[in-house]
């Protein structure tokens, strides 16, 4: 996979250097990231501002990499959570099948109806806007593709010899479920969850664009993009850095998730 | 199970997940913090005046049968009064939805102008330089944030250089073209004014490029994958054996089967688009409905934030019933399930 596509491993190196940078934020940053100096504001990149400063003083490259934690956290937890919601419906409706299958089904039709971004900005109009709102809101829009695949994977492996096997040795459902079934449908939410993360970073960036995410003074890279924009003709650091940052992570992850997808693929597999 | 059968069942589905969608933003507008009667009256409005109007719009009713006047309702087109500016819901977004179809319609041109070539170039290269340059190009488009492009085009072609118009539909200085449609170029074109033609055109640019981009890139990887599987196939085998020029053998042989489910996708991305349109519309002040959704969800004017939700639903799950149906009736070896 990495020889025939040397765009996949540049993407996984890509991922993997802002998981290092976000973890190492702290030692990276030369300042506060929330720290004003009105008497340095809109100073254009130099040594002692790497990405210059902002229109309150701020350092715009301490505010990039601070801004690594919250979107690489953000895209995580989100994908977590409607990974672990996909599993819990999924494997309930083809565990159970019938009645409870049939409705869970169409309670994902249901909210697959909702373009993501238009029922989050619904849910975090309702909700006070917030980050936390904000990343809520696009876990309820993102698990239905989890419970589905999953609800497919179940459903193909309930009937097959090793859980019959488990079950004749007297394992209760719950046991069977957590032990044999999930270990064994996991992988394709694995790979879902590679392409969704991008997608979803690029959401709560947008959501923070606009004011309905990340709250100031958070370093949250839409939020500061929102907040260059009047100065992007004259002060195009402000805006430019944090953008930069976004594409390069969200286009990571796409990379990767594009090859494995490319890998996947069993009509595009070499005969 | 025969084609009408199909039909039945599918239409039957999507008018059943119309229903729980409206379930769906009921109960959503139900968990809403803040007072609506006090939003809607003011801060300072008398008790028994809120009382009164709270009784007149049936919210002291119980839950059961306010869904049912609110589904009564909405079968008759009433999606409720906007806060911002006390007019009904259905009226603003009947105003701003030709807008957003026009934007959104260029942009899905744009995309399919760039994303079938870029495609077709990727599959003949598989795996070679030009592959890989096509495919960061289409996965960049999908990883853009489009708001900071939006701003940064605007910046350069519209401020700094002057080569294309600003925000909007069209210029100060352009008298609007009757409505017919309320698309401003559709309606110029009808209406044979060929100068507010040309300026609805120049503001169109840039706002469908930029949304237009975004949905490139998922139908060069489509348009690309089924490309390749199709070469395989035995009877561009033959084809070629033939002697057929390789050109043709792609463009008349295999690409047209390779283009079937690139229509899927083509239609299911029309949704992502109204996702994307939010943004786009917002900075390019673009008076359609994403535009609207933004504005109300800033004046917290619930009524009007849940009808443009609902009907941003409804038109997602039309589009792909009838992306489902075109399928069905243009490939006939598809399984009806």
């Amino acid at each position: 996979m990495v020889r025939r596509s040397p765009l996949t491993l540049a993407g996984a190196v890509v991922i993997a250097f802002f998981v290092l940078v976000a973890a190492l934020a702290p030692w990276l940053a030369v300042e506060s990231p929330i720290a004003q100096d009105l008497s340095q504001r809109l100073a254009p990149p130099s040594l002692q501002h790497p990405f210059g400063t902002d229109s309150l003083g701020r350092d715009v490259y301490s505010r990039v990499v601070y801004g690594a934690r919250i979107s690489v956290v953000s895209g995580v937890a989100v994908v977590t959570a409607a990974f672990a919601f996909g599993i819990a419906a999924g494997t309930l409706a083809g565990w159970r099948a019938g009645w409870w299958d049939e409705t869970l089904m169409r309670v994902t039709d249901m909210f697959l109806a909702f373009p993501s971004l238009v029922l989050a900005l619904a849910i975090s109009a309702i909700l006070r806007p917030s980050l936390t709102n904000a990343l809520i809101a696009i876990a309820v829009v993102s698990w239905p593709p989890y419970g589905r695949l999953n609800r497919a994977q179940v459903l193909s492996l309930r009937s097959r010899d090793y859980i019959e096997a488990a079950r004749a040795e007297g394992a209760t459902d719950l046991v069977i479920i957590v032990r044999h079934l999930i270990p064994n449908a996991i992988a394709p939410l694995l790979v879902q969850g590679t392409l969704d993360v991008g997608n979803i970073i690029l959401i709560s960036a947008g959501l923070s664009f606009i004011g309905f995410g990340a709250q100031p003074p958070t370093p949250e890279w839409g939020l500061m993009v929102s907040e260059g924009r009047s100065f992007l003709m004259e002060q195009w650091w402000i805006a430019t850095f944090p953008a930069v940052a976004i594409l390069l992570l969200v286009l990571g992850f796409n990379l990767v998730g594009d090859g494995i997808r490319d890998v996947l693929d069993p009509r595009l597999r070499a005969r | 199970m025969s084609l009408s059968r199909f039909l039945a069942r599918r239409t039957g589905l999507t008018l059943f997940v119309l229903f729980g969608v409206t379930v769906i933003t009921f109960a959503l507008s139900h968990v809403v913090p803040a007072d609506p009667v006090v939003a809607y009256l003011g801060d300072h409005a008398p008790p028994d005046l809120v009382e009164k109007v709270r009784h007149e719009l049936g919210l002291d009713r119980p839950l059961p049968v306010q869904f049912v006047i609110y589904l009564d309702g909405l079968l008759h087109g009433n999606l409720g009064i906007s806060v911002m500016d006390t007019r009904p819901v259905s009226q603003d977004l009947a105003q701003y939805l030709p807008a957003t179809v026009e934007l959104s319609t260029a942009a899905m041109l744009v995309a399919i102008l760039i994303g079938i070539p870029t495609g077709i170039v990727s599959a003949l290269h598989k795996d070679g330089w030009p592959d890989q340059v096509a495919r960061v190009f289409a996965l960049g488009g999908a990883s853009l944030p489009v708001f900071y492009v939006a701003l940064l085009l605007l910046g350069l072609l519209y401020s700094r250089l002057g080569v294309l118009p600003g925000p909007g539909q069209l210029s100060l200085f352009t008298s609007p073209p009757p409505v017919i449609t309320g698309m401003v170029a559709v309606d110029a074109l009808l209406s044979g004014d060929w100068p507010a033609l040309g300026d609805a055109l120049r503001h169109l640019v840039l706002p469908a490029f930029v949304l237009g981009y975004y949905s490139t890139g998922i139908i060069t990887r489509m348009t690309r994958s089924s490309l390749l599987e199709v070469m395989r196939q035995d009877y561009v085998r033959t084809a070629r054996a033939k002697g057929v020029v390789e050109r043709r053998v792609v463009l008349r042989h295999a690409l047209r089967n390779a283009l079937l489910p690139t229509v899927t996708v083509i239609g299911l991305t029309y949704g992502s688009l109204l996702s994307g349109a939010v943004l786009t519309e917002t900075i390019f002040s673009w008076p359609g409905i994403g535009r609207y959704a933004t504005n109300s969800v800033t004046n917290i004017d619930i009524p009007a934030v849940l009808g443009v939700t609902l009907v941003i639903a409804f038109i997602y799950s039309v589009a792909n019933l009838v992306v489902d149906v075109l399928y069905a009736y243009l490939d006939p070896q598809i399984r009806y399930t």
